[in-house]
């Protein structure tokens, strides 16, 4: 299963990290915001042709208050 | 130029203000927003954590409201490799090269981790990076990030959130002598006196944050510590007295009248 942000979701094998951001109401011109996939960077110019392995590990993230 | 007008600069960005602003704890975004304002500061730093979908308001755009540049940070990491992630999906949200880099060594007193801490800024700065590392009040470990290339070194004042100030000033001032790279003193400031004095050890900038948002008015300690930067500067470039042990008269003692043999009290 494809988990996003730690927890388990329909991204299906195949879909691209575009598709896993629409899932949590983003898309690819959301400010602040950043992906990574098994721990490495997905560039936002490669969010809507990445395609995820069916044990993906998405991760992301956006801008919050922090020291 | 006088010593209060010459900016502060890091990896060649010029800053008037000497006060970094962490945007954590506030109660609210409108607070927020209140604080750097009465700050005056040009930098906050922001982390980065999972979206949550429900979150009210948007940081980036009271931070975008404010004018003021984004330094983001890696709070939470405790390895080099979690750091240099972070790092870059900092650089990919928010358009900067530029980096608070924290590794933490340990939860309770949230302590940098030294060797980590090392091998993520050598890591980084090869990567193009604009490091600015937070790190222990330790003289040496600050010449070994300035000399590796970070672009300013924030030591800590005693651990984060802890408002205990201050902890061991002579460090603080060695590591002054120590590094060519602006001194930030991040960390432990409880009031406006910490910030003083850390400018009048010879730090080029002071960074808070719980001690303005969690106090009770942090509007009003945001103005404090604008003004405690400043008046610290000033006070470092005018050059303080030197400490002694026994009392020096501020009145010249020519020209004390001779009264005579002391008169019986008046009852």
């Amino acid at each position: 299963m494809i988990l996003v942000n730690g927890a388990g979701s329909d991204v299906q094998a195949g879909e691209t990290v575009l598709a896993a951001l629409t899932r949590l109401g983003l898309d690819a011109q959301a400010r602040g915001v950043a992906v990574a996939v098994d721990g490495e960077v997905v560039p936002r110019a490669a969010w809507e042709t990445f395609s995820l392995e069916g044990d993906a590990r998405v991760e992301v993230l956006s801008a919050m208050q922090g020291g | 130029m006088s010593q209060t007008s010459r900016p502060l600069v890091i990896a060649g960005r010029e800053m008037r203000s000497r006060l970094l602003l962490g945007t954590g704890g506030f109660p609210s975004l409108e607070l927020l927003a209140e604080a750097i304002a009465a700050s005056g500061c040009e930098l906050v730093t922001v982390a980065l954590r999972r979206v949550d979908p429900s979150a009210r308001g948007s940081l980036m755009d009271v931070v975008a409201d404010a004018g003021v540049e984004l330094l983001p940070n890696t709070a939470g990491c405790m390895t080099a490799r979690d750091a240099v992630i972070t790092a870059g999906l900092a650089r990919e949200a928010f358009a900067t090269d530029w980096i608070k880099l924290e590794v933490i060594g340990d939860e309770d007193t949230l302590l940098p981790d030294a060797p980590e801490l090392l091998r993520a800024a050598e890591e980084l700065v090869d990567d193009g990076f604009v490091v600015l590392p937070y790190t222990t009040d330790d003289p040496v470990l600050a010449r070994r990030l300035a000399d590796i290339g970070c672009a300013a070194v924030m030591p800590l004042g005693s651990p984060i959130g802890s408002g205990m100030g201050i902890r061991n000033p002579y460090n603080i001032a060695l590591i002054r002598e120590a590094v060519d790279v602006p001194v930030v003193l991040d960390a432990g400031i409880g009031t406006a006196s910490d910030a003083a004095l850390a400018m009048e050890l010879g730090c080029d900038a002071v960074m808070a944050a719980s001690a303005i948002a969690r106090a009770q008015d942090p509007v009003a300690m945001a103005k404090a510590m604008r003004a405690a930067v400043e008046a610290g500067l000033l006070a470092r470039g005018a050059g303080r007295i030197p400490r002694r042990t026994y009392a020096t008269p501020s009145t010249p003692e020519v020209g004390l009248p001779d009264f005579g043999e002391s008169a019986a009290r008046v009852s």
